[in-house]
This record gives structure tokens, sequence and C-alpha cells, in this order.
């Protein structure tokens, strides 16, 4: 398990880590969420031992990452921001030289690097030289000198930064298969891979931890959390005043002339009583559901301290 | 140790994998061969030995050995690849070393292939091949110690063309420290000292002790001293500035 201690990081006057505490365990997936410039690859290196800390204990199965670095990284994978790679190596060489550093030779070597390459579909390229890999596959073969050891320990600094689609959605099922007994740290500033890899997600801004929870919890901050949808052709003024004169509305948000947004008061359901109403008024619903919230306004609210949140 | 040659193993292939290793070569054994023939003037001499390449190796690592150097740490600092190896379970000192002996490594193969030069002055005569055997360590030598200076500079330095004219003009200092041109600038003012200090500092002075086929413990003490205090600096310098 990681524990951090009262981390701090000063680059001169700047101060882009400040006294942050958490504690990781075993199967978690910890998302770093934060705007640029929060603090995300700064704690990220102070934790692979890259940088060293201006204050603060980070213990990573025991090893004191600051005092004993090699013990730490032998158990641990990293993958740096913008997936640096030496571009005049093919893919397999690159592979090579870190399977032995990591400890591997011969014929394990070359088994280790098939198995990853075969995890993250790198194999059509193993030959090429970095150089001319696109910037998916580039990620691919960070990704791939990452898990080579199997660490116990996995810190992903934007794992799915640039990729399409296709390529975010196999990441983030690689990262799910690998999370069952190890950490894993991922930052991260698309929201939606919170919700989709994350056990955990945590928010940095200026340096600071300002959420630490589960990616539900961070939803149920929203103002849209448990809000009702509702979309239907009979959306009529008088109809609203009903819904709006709940006891647990806050608000009744016309989202077009077809759909209407029903807010509660924080912690409520009011999913019922709005089912009552307009059944009682026999509205045709072409549509209805329930938000789980909205990330991105729980994100703005909180990095932008309450002052533009919409 | 392993850490070491796995680091010395990367780093020679990638020497081997751009025309980089091939140009340097290639233009190290031109020039070579121009200003032992040519302005060394080997055969108007008359003598069988190589004193007329000798003569002109300082000047030409002066130049060559720093543009080896420059891309050391600059070329890994400028494309991230630094936050790579120094993640992998590596100490700073197995990296520098690493780094370190493939470049001395790949400098001392480039000074092998100068062999035809010593295989002509042996068709051509009976030269003391001792002194000749003494000269060639001598140039290595010089060349890590050269080397090592740049390794420092290029960790220094994101750019690989500051890290080049850098340790140029330091190498040069080291080079010369030993001449009047500089001698002069402190004799009659500064003490005895330290005028003996600055040419005992010079690369020259010990390298000549070499090539004349003396090899005296006191020059390669001289230059492997040097070559590990760089190298330590390196290591420092490395610590601070690596996430610049």
């Amino acid at each position: 398990m990681i524990k951090v201690e009262g981390l701090s990081k000063h680059f001169g006057q700047f101060c882009a880590v400040n006294d942050i505490s958490f504690s990781v365990q075993p199967g978690e997936v910890l998302g770093f969420l934060g705007p640029n410039g929060a603090g995300k690859s700064t704690t990220m290196k102070m934790l692979t031992g890259f940088l060293t800390p201006s204050s603060g204990v980070i213990s990573l199965a025991g090893h004191n990452v600051i005092a004993q670095p090699v013990a730490a990284q032998k158990i641990l994978g990293y993958l740096p921001e913008g997936a640096p790679a030496y571009s005049d190596m093919t893919a397999r060489a690159s592979l090579e030289f870190v399977g032995k550093v990591r400890g591997f030779v011969g014929q394990e070597l070359k088994q280790k690097i098939a198995e990853v390459a075969e995890q993250v579909a790198l194999e059509s390229v193993l030959d090429k030289r970095v150089e001319t890999l696109s910037k998916g596959y580039r990620r691919r073969l960070g990704l791939a000198q990452a898990i080579i050891h199997d660490p116990k320990v996995l810190i992903l600094d934007e794992p799915t930064d640039g990729l399409d689609p296709n390529q975010k959605h196999q990441v983030r099922k690689l990262i799910k298969n690998l999370a069952e007994d190890k950490i894993v740290i991922v930052s991260t500033h698309i929201l939606e891979e919170v919700t989709a890899v994350c056990t955990r997600a945590m928010i940095l801004s200026s340096g600071k931890i300002l959420f630490d929870g589960t990616p539900e919890q961070l939803a149920a901050k929203s103002d849209y959390h448990n809000a009702v949808n509702v979309r239907s052709e009979d959306l009529n003024p008088e109809l609203l005043m009903q819904l709006e004169a709940l006891e647990l509305v806050t608000e009744v948000e016309r989202v077009s002339d077809t759909q209407i947004m029903i807010k509660p008061v924080a912690g409520a359901s009011v999913l019922a009583d709005v089912n009552k109403i307009l059944h009682a008024n026999a509205v045709a619903i072409d549509a209805l559901h329930v938000e789980a919230g909205r990330l991105d306004d729980v994100f703005r609210t909180l990095t932008l301290g309450g002052e533009q949140s919409l | 140790m392993k850490g070491v040659s796995i680091i010395l193993n990367r780093e020679l292939s990638a020497y081997f994998s751009t025309p980089v290793a091939y140009i340097f070569i290639v233009i190290f054994l031109m020039l070579s061969g121009v200003f032992t023939f040519y302005l060394g003037q080997m055969f108007e001499r008359g003598q069988a030995d190589l004193s007329a390449f000798f003569n002109f190796v300082p000047w030409l690592y002066l130049v060559l050995v720093p543009s080896v150097a420059m891309r050391l740490w600059s070329e890994e600092r400028r494309s991230g690849t630094i936050e790579l190896i120094m993640t992998l379970p590596l100490t700073t000192w197995q990296l520098v070393l690493g780094k370190f002996l493939a470049a001395w490594l790949f400098i001392g193969l480039a000074l092998v292939l100068t062999f035809p030069l010593w295989l002509s002055v042996n068709y051509l005569g009976s030269p003391d091949n001792g002194v000749i055997f003494g000269a060639y360590i001598g140039a290595w030598l010089m060349a890590g110690g050269f080397l090592a200076l740049g390794s420092c500079v290029s960790a220094l330095s994101k750019n690989q063309i500051v890290a080049f004219i850098l340790s140029l003009v330091l190498c040069f200092v080291l080079v010369v420290s030993g001449f009047p041109i500089v001698q002069d600038v402190f004799s009659g003012w500064a003490p005895l000292w330290v005028i003996d200090a600055l040419s005992s500092m010079s690369f020259l002075t010990h390298f000549n002790a070499i090539s004349r086929g003396v090899i005296d413990l006191r020059d390669v003490v001289y230059f492997l001293a040097m070559i590990g205090t760089w190298l330590y600096a390196t290591v420092i310098v490395i610590d601070i500035k690596k996430a610049d």
C-alpha cells in the first residue's frame, strides 16, 4: 500500500504541492483529477522517486521512496506524461531494455515481451522504430514498459491523452483488468474516465486535495444528482407549476421545448412524486431518467472555489 | 554492475543505430590522416614514430569529444526519457557510469581504427612500439577526461549546442592551462603554487608525459581523478536539474 504524509514540493517561490496526505490500498484505482498545473504530475513524480519532495514522507509497500528509491522502483511501474521513449530504438528494443533492467533475461525476457505486447496490442509494430509510431502506439509502448514486470503499484500519468475513442476504451479496459490486486494511480483531466475506471477519485487544485471519495460521492455533490429528466411533447406551464410546487423540488429547468430537468434538494429523491404528477396529468412521456450527477459541474465548482459555478 | 552494463549496451547500440557514430568515426579518421601526413609532415620528418599524429590528437579531441558528450544528458532531458530511466530501479551513478563508459568505449574504438598509421610506420621503419602503445593509452585517458567534463556540462543544459560550446571552452582552458599564454597572465602577481597548480592541471602536460612512452602513475592518476571528479559532479548536477 501507499502512504503519503505531509507531502510538499516547492519550486523556488512556487508551491506545486502543498502538504497533502493520503493512503491507497491494493485493489484501488485512484484517479487524480484537477486542472492543469494542479500538482497531479508533480505528486506522481514524487511517488515514483523521480522528484525529491521538499518535505513529507512517502512509503510504498513499506519502502521509503526518498531513502530507498531503488527498492521502491522495483515494485513500481510508471508511465510518465507524454510516454517518452528513445526514438531511435525499435519498440521491441525498448521493451528489451526495460525488461533487462527489470531483471529478465533470455527466454523469460522474450516471453514477457510477447505477453505485454499482446496485452496492449502492440505486436504489429514491435519492429518499427519508435519515431515512426503514432501517438496511440507510443502510449501503448509506454504502458507496456510500465507493466512488463507485473508491478504491485502502477502509476500512469494521463494514459489516454491523445488517443482516439477506441484506443481510450482499450486502455481503460486494460487498466480495469490489471487492477484486481494492484494499486493503480491514474491522472487525467477527462472526467468520464473517472467513472469509467476509478474506484476512488481525488481532486487536486493548487497543490491541495479538494475532494477524496468514490466517483459516486463526487457525482452526488452535483446539483443534478438525482434530478429527473423528462422528455415529452405535452409540457405545459401548468404542469411545470405543479412540479415546482413539490416540497422536495428546488427548480424545474427547461432544457428545451420538449425536455425538462427537475432538480431535488440535496440528497432527496423526487422520482416517485414527479411520476405521480405526470400520471395525474396523463402526460405522454417519451423518456424519463434519473441523472447520476454532472461531474464537470462539480469539478468546476470545486476547482474554481464556487465563483463561476453554473 | 549489471545495471551499468545494460545502460552501456543500450547507449552503444544507440550510437550505431544512427549515422552519428559512422560520421564521427569517418571524420576522426580523415582528420587524423590530414593532420598526420600534411600538417604533421610524417614523411618529411623521416622518423619512424607517430608523434606527428599524437601531437594533434589533443586538438582533435578538443572539438570531437564534446560533440560526442553533448548528447549524453541534454538529449535525455529534452526528450523526457530521463524520467523513464530515472524511475527504473537504477541509481544515478549506474546511469552516469554506463553512459560515460559507452561513450568512452566508442571513442576508444575510433582511436583503435587509426591502426593503419601504426602499420605504416612499422612498414616504413622500426618504431618503438612501447612508446606508441603508451601514447595510445594516454590519448584514450585524455579523451576520458574531456568526456567526463562534457558529460557534466551536458547535464547542465537541455540544449545540445550550448552543451557543446561550453564544454569545448572548458576543455580548451584545461588543455592550455600549462601554456605561456595562460601562465603569463598569472606570473608576476600570483604566488608560485598557483602557477604550478595551473600547469599541473593541464591536460597537455600529462598527455605529453605519457605520450613520450613513460607511463607515470601520477599522470594516470591525474586523468582517472579528473574523470572521477567530473562524473561525481555529473551525478550531483543531474540530481539537482533532472526535473527542470
